[in-house]
């Protein structure tokens, strides 16, 4: 069997701000058979994606590929002409976006996309791409295949969009297609449909694939050999099964344990008189637009939710996007007021609007938001963006606060130099803990985490959850913890509540996730999170009426 | 032109952590800006002859060793003139669009923190100002209250703040959704801290293009308000006034013309050019 791709001794340098230049790939070199479906894995940064792009021929602006070469069915092409690369792309090598949303054009319908490539290199009559199209999306398991190219693209879930983005790259019948990180920005139970699609798709044509993802659990589904990248240099190659039950490196040991963080160790009721609980919400109803009469508002998020949390325990919120868990924060948080019920905080109501809230109220509730990117002011130092919670609860300037400010770095485990840089030069998870020391400044008994480790990567996650239980011991804090993920919500909560369309389904503890959810959409939320094993997709079976009944696509 | 011009430090050895990147066309605007400013400020000092005098006895006369600038239509030194007149020009439209500046901008953050009516209110009343067109509204303001300095900035200045307001308004509505701006408000903070500490430094940089190019706009309209006599009166001038009292030698090539065009043309064109070409401040994260 001959290569698809052969690649030899790559390297790929990327110029700085202040025009240094910055190594992102080194010497890396592998190779790709015919049909084989290669996963290239490793966490952000780690160059999986330059890597990929640099079989297409192309480097992303400021990159450049200055040593090794890149072979493609047989010819190099690294060093061919532009025109000539192009000319390759479509019809031998495709691309599968992370995001197929932001890569269709809102303007256009699905179809003339599609079948573009087909029109730019002329590859066959447009009828034909037409019927070419309808098949690839039958192939694909999309609804409708035949009508469904006349929607536009905001007419169909992020799903079907990504499927449709795939359809989008195999219309050229490429002997290669890269897919990177096609199902991260998916929900689980949609994440099973858009995996057993493109693995039927492509182990029919037997077209080989670059499958770029951090996840290890999705990589082991699709892939036949993975290739395990950290700092831009391979850290090992093996064959799925392999790296799965046999990992040789320690990095990828490491990659593996952080799959599985330690459970939760729950702290025995140590008073048994039924304690004021921290945070009581009753009854809420919230949403956005004109609120009626009747108290309800025009477009209903969250539908009477009611929990109750202690001190010194943690509440996992989960559920798939748009089922309004961060809503929920953000009506805890009084950020967006509530249209009914009422939120308690040790027993005293808060006000719905944070505005008629008292500071002390304020600072006992924390919120951290998911992207630590935007959750931090660009334009401000660390030390600037820890200061001003200190200064705004407790008046704390001069030598005070900067001691404060060093203990406060030294509680999340960052060093003190840190201090004088900007958000936009720390790491992603340094930016996060830097989220928690600004609500820790506050002296918070609650922390609202909203997806706080969703975008992260694996190692950095669990790292994170270190912390925050460590903090937890230290502090006695709680945490509202809202995520999509179940095995981060399985790692710190003691108990889970599941929501759905705006409302809470179930409140089960994470031990018994899985095994005996009673609720039907929770037993099917819980089976779709994939496994560390290669044959979990295929031996997955779900009820379809359960899966029909909770498809809100 | 940044890039193609751009007299960057980065050949150097010795790697420099928070050096600054600055344009040779940067430098050279800023320069010749200085310099306008200073003539502004020293101009009673250095103008060779007085302003309202008349020297020679020929008018428009030719550039020459006495009149480097040439005379004016009454026989007036013209490189006095253009002297002094910098006083008006830059000192006026920089009063004017500094105001016009501030007060759109704060509103413009305001209206995009707050929301709801406010911004609506504000919004359309605002709209309705930008409107009426400007040139018309200027000589309405001016013909009702007649001619000062204050006047003619603060007329500048309503002109100039509709525009200074949406813009601020469009920018801040994008920064107002990030979640640090939340993570403030969710603190309890209040208007002045959001729309000081978390919105401005976000626009500042847009903010700071748009001044440059208000500014110009600024001295251009005070250059044709001067020349349809509403502007700074006589004995003095600013250069509008300067381009108009002279117009008629036009026909002679006469540098009284040519020159005070000259002098509206670097002032407005290096201040553009400057905001385009401000120093950069080089932050490399991963040089430690």
């Amino acid at each position: 069997m001959s290569n698809v791709v052969e690649v030899r001794n790559l390297r790929v340098d990327a110029k700085s701000d202040s025009g240094r230049t910055v190594e992102i790939i080194r010497d890396v070199s592998f190779d790709i058979a015919e049909g084989e479906i290669v996963a290239l894995i490793g966490e952000s940064g780690s160059g999986k994606t330059t890597i990929a792009l640099t079989l297409m021929g192309y480097t992303r602006p400021g990159c450049r590929i200055v040593g090794g070469n890149v072979t493609l069915t047989g010819q190099e092409i690294s060093n061919l002409p532009e025109r000539k690369r192009a000319r390759k792309r479509g019809t031998e090598v495709s691309y599968v976006p992370q995001s197929a949303a932001a890569s269709f054009n809102p303007a256009h319908k699905i179809m003339d996309q599609v079948i573009e490539v087909t029109k730019i290199h002329r590859l066959m009559p447009i009828d034909e791409a037409r019927r070419k199209a309808v098949e690839l999306f039958k192939a694909l398991a999309l609804p409708e295949p035949d009508t469904i190219g006349d929607r536009y693209p905001h007419q169909v879930s992020g799903g079907q969009l990504q499927r449709l983005s795939a359809a989008m790259a195999l219309i050229g019948d490429p002997k290669l297609v890269i897919f990177d990180e096609p199902t991260t920005a998916l929900d689980v139970t949609t994440q099973i449909e858009v995996l057993r699609a493109f693995k039927s798709v492509m182990k029919k044509g037997a077209i080989a694939g670059v499958y770029v993802s951090h996840d290890l659990a999705v990589v082991a589904q699709i892939a036949d050999r993975i290739i395990v990248l950290r700092n831009g240099e391979i850290q090992e190659v093996g064959r799925t099964q392999d790296i799965l039950q046999r990992p040789q490196h320690p990095y990828t040991r490491e990659l593996l344990e952080a799959f599985e963080p330690a459970p939760h160790a729950r702290v025995a009721d140590r008073r048994d008189e039924p304690e004021m609980p921290l945070l009581a919400v009753k009854d809420i109803v919230a949403g956005y637009g004109k609120v009626d009469e009747g108290g309800n508002p025009s477009v209903k998020v969250i539908n009477k939710v009611s929990f109750e949390l202690h001190r010194g325990k943690n509440l996992g919120i989960i559920g798939e996007s748009g089922c309004g868990k961060s809503t929920l924060a953000r009506v805890i948080a009084g950020i967006l007021p509530a249209a009914q019920g009422e939120v308690l905080l040790e027993g005293k109501p808060l006000d719905r609007d944070l505005r008629k809230r008292s500071r002390n109220d304020l600072r006992a509730l924390q919120i951290v938001f998911q992207s630590a990117d935007t959750a931090l002011n660009p334009a401000k130092s660390i030390a600037d963006i820890l200061a001003r919670p200190l200064t705004f609860y407790h008046g704390m300037s001069g030598q005070r606060r900067e001691a404060r400010i060093d203990q406060l770095l030294d509680m999340v485990h960052l060093p003190r130099s840190l201090r004088h840089r900007r958000p936009t030069e720390l790491s992603g998870g340094q930016k996060q803990r830097i989220n928690l020391a600004r609500a820790l400044a506050a002296d918070a008994k609650l922390i609202l985490c909203d997806e706080i480790t969703s975008a992260l990567d694996t190692v950095v996650a669990a790292a994170i959850l270190e912390l925050l239980k460590e903090l937890q011991r230290e502090l006695s804090l709680s945490y509202l913890f809202i995520s999509h993920d179940l095995s981060t919500v399985k790692a710190i909560c003691d108990e889970v509540a599941v929501m759905y369309a705006g409302e809470k389904i179930e409140q089960l503890s994470p031990d018994i996730m899985g095994s005996e959810a009673g609720h039907p959409y929770s037993r099917l939320l819980f089976s779709s999170v994939p496994k560390l094993d290669t044959g979990w997709l295929d031996s997955l079976e779900q009820d379809p009426r359960v899966l029909q009944a909770y498809s809100r696509r | 032109m940044t890039t193609s011009l751009s007299l960057s430090n980065t050949q150097k050895a010795r790697p420099r952590r928070f050096g600054y990147r600055i344009s040779v066309v940067g430098a050279v605007s800023f320069l010749i800006i200085a310099a306008w400013a200073l003539v502004a400020v020293f101009a009673p000092y250095i103008a060779p002859h007085p302003v309202g005098d008349i020297v020679d006895f020929d008018f428009f006369g030719p550039m020459s060793a006495q009149f480097p600038l040439g005379t004016d239509y009454l026989g007036r030194d013209m490189l006095s003139r253009i002297l002094l007149g910098a006083r008006y020009t830059v000192g006026i439209s920089l009063a004017a669009v500094c105001l016009a500046c501030f007060c759109g901008v704060t509103l413009g953050m305001a209206a995009a923190v707050i929301g709801g009516w406010f911004d609506r209110v504000l919004s359309r009343m605002l709209d309705a100002l930008t409107s009426i067109p400007s040139k018309i509204l200027a000589l309405v303001i001016v013909a009702a209250v007649g001619t000062s300095i204050p006047i003619l900035i603060v007329t500048l200045a309503v002109i100039y703040t509709p525009g200074c307001y949406r813009f601020a308004r469009a920018l801040a509505v994008n920064i107002n959704t990030m979640d640090y701006v939340t993570v403030a408000r969710a603190r309890g903070e209040g208007l002045g801290y959001l729309i000081r500490s978390e919105i401005l430094p976000g626009i500042i940089g847009p903010v700071l293009a748009d001044f440059g190019l208000r500014f110009v706009f600024i001295v251009l309209l005070l250059s044709s308000m001067s020349f349809l006599g509403l502007g700074v009166q006589p004995p003095f001038a600013d250069w509008g006034a300067l381009v108009k009292e002279n117009i008629g030698g036009l026909s002679f090539a006469a540098p009284a013309v040519v020159f005070p065009s000259i002098a509206i043309a670097t002032l407005t064109i290096s201040v553009n050019l400057l905001i385009d070409n401000l120093p950069q401040k080089i932050r490399d994260r991963s040089e430690q």
